[in-house]
């Protein structure tokens, strides 16, 4: 039962945020890549999504840090992490160049897909061929 | 600098603001009734991860929340007709973004969303990190593109 409603919220939390992105214009990759060039005429509007998003973010993950579990019950399951290193930092580095390269990034890559729109499948499955080979490569460094 | 104002109209901005302001509502929500952070790419890198490694653990909350997102245009496009999508990329440029982004948001542990909407909400220096290096480096990206060798938008 609870897990039946752990997947309901969590496609609801998925079709919000994907409405979102539509309206907000993140899913337009000529939109993003306007607000990328800071040295041709410069298209503010994503500035305006991210201050949106902080707005909500803020002030709900504020009334979250009181809650001891979440509505379902269960423990909140949030990033501890605090560690700044090379790995966050290339990491970053290199989405950022594939970001500015396609104008897209992974959540709007998959909206394009939903939309079916042939740049957004050839998007996707090179993003999921990026990231299997993170996990093969991460597999094989620890088990050699 | 000069601003775009054909781009960045009234409607433009009012529904960037709306669409932001449901994305962190979005992220909000998530966190409050799974305790999770709605990472783009921490969530479908999981499930490529479990793929990989051939284990199902928390696998149905993460398929959940992308079918919400696959599906939202199909919603969308019950009711309106989708904003026009204007493409910056060719095959290639597709192709070698999709793999770095794949692969440097699996490193960095995050994107967009998880870094940048839930991690700089939650006012984390290691997320302010992130955003900074992977924002500067889409503009010099962009920049290199578009003014130096002359092959985008």
């Amino acid at each position: 039962m609870n897990r039946g409603w752990q997947w309901i919220t969590a496609g609801l939390a998925g079709l919000l945020l994907g409405l979102g992105l539509i309206l907000s214009g993140m899913a337009n990759p000529a939109k993003v890549v306007g607000f990328l060039d800071v040295a041709g005429p410069w298209d503010p509007s994503l500035g305006l999504v991210m201050g949106g998003g902080l707005v909500a973010g803020s002030i709900g993950f504020a009334l979250l840090k009181k809650q001891p579990t979440t509505l379902l019950g269960e423990p909140l399951n949030l990033p501890t992490s605090r560690k700044i290193d090379l790995r966050l930092i290339m990491g970053s580095v290199l989405f950022g160049i594939g970001w500015g390269i396609s104008g897209i990034c992974p959540g709007p890559g998959l909206v394009l897909l939903g939309a079916g729109i042939p740049e957004g499948v050839i998007y996707i499955a090179s993003l999921l061929v990026g990231m299997a080979l993170y996990s093969v490569i991460e597999k094989l460094r620890h088990n050699p | 600098m000069t601003i775009d104002w054909q781009a960045f109209t009234w409607v433009a901005a009012i529904s960037a603001l709306l669409g932001g302001f449901m994305i962190g509502l979005a992220a909000v929500w998530l966190a409050w009734t799974n305790g999770r952070i709605a990472g783009i790419s921490g969530i479908l890198g999981h499930l490529v991860e479990l793929l990989v490694q051939q284990k199902r653990e928390h696998f149905g909350w993460r398929v959940a929340f992308l079918v919400g997102l696959i599906g939202a245009p199909l919603v969308w496009m019950a009711f309106a007709t989708l904003p026009e999508t204007i493409q910056q990329s060719g095959t290639l440029g597709l192709v070698v973004g999709g793999l770095l982004v794949g692969l440097g948001t699996r490193y960095a542990n995050g994107c967009t969303s998880g870094h940048g909407i839930c991690g700089l909400s939650r006012f984390s220096l290691r997320s302010l990190t992130a955003v900074c290096s992977f924002m500067g480096s889409a503009m010099v990206t962009v920049y290199v593109l578009r003014h130096l060798l002359g092959v985008q938008g």
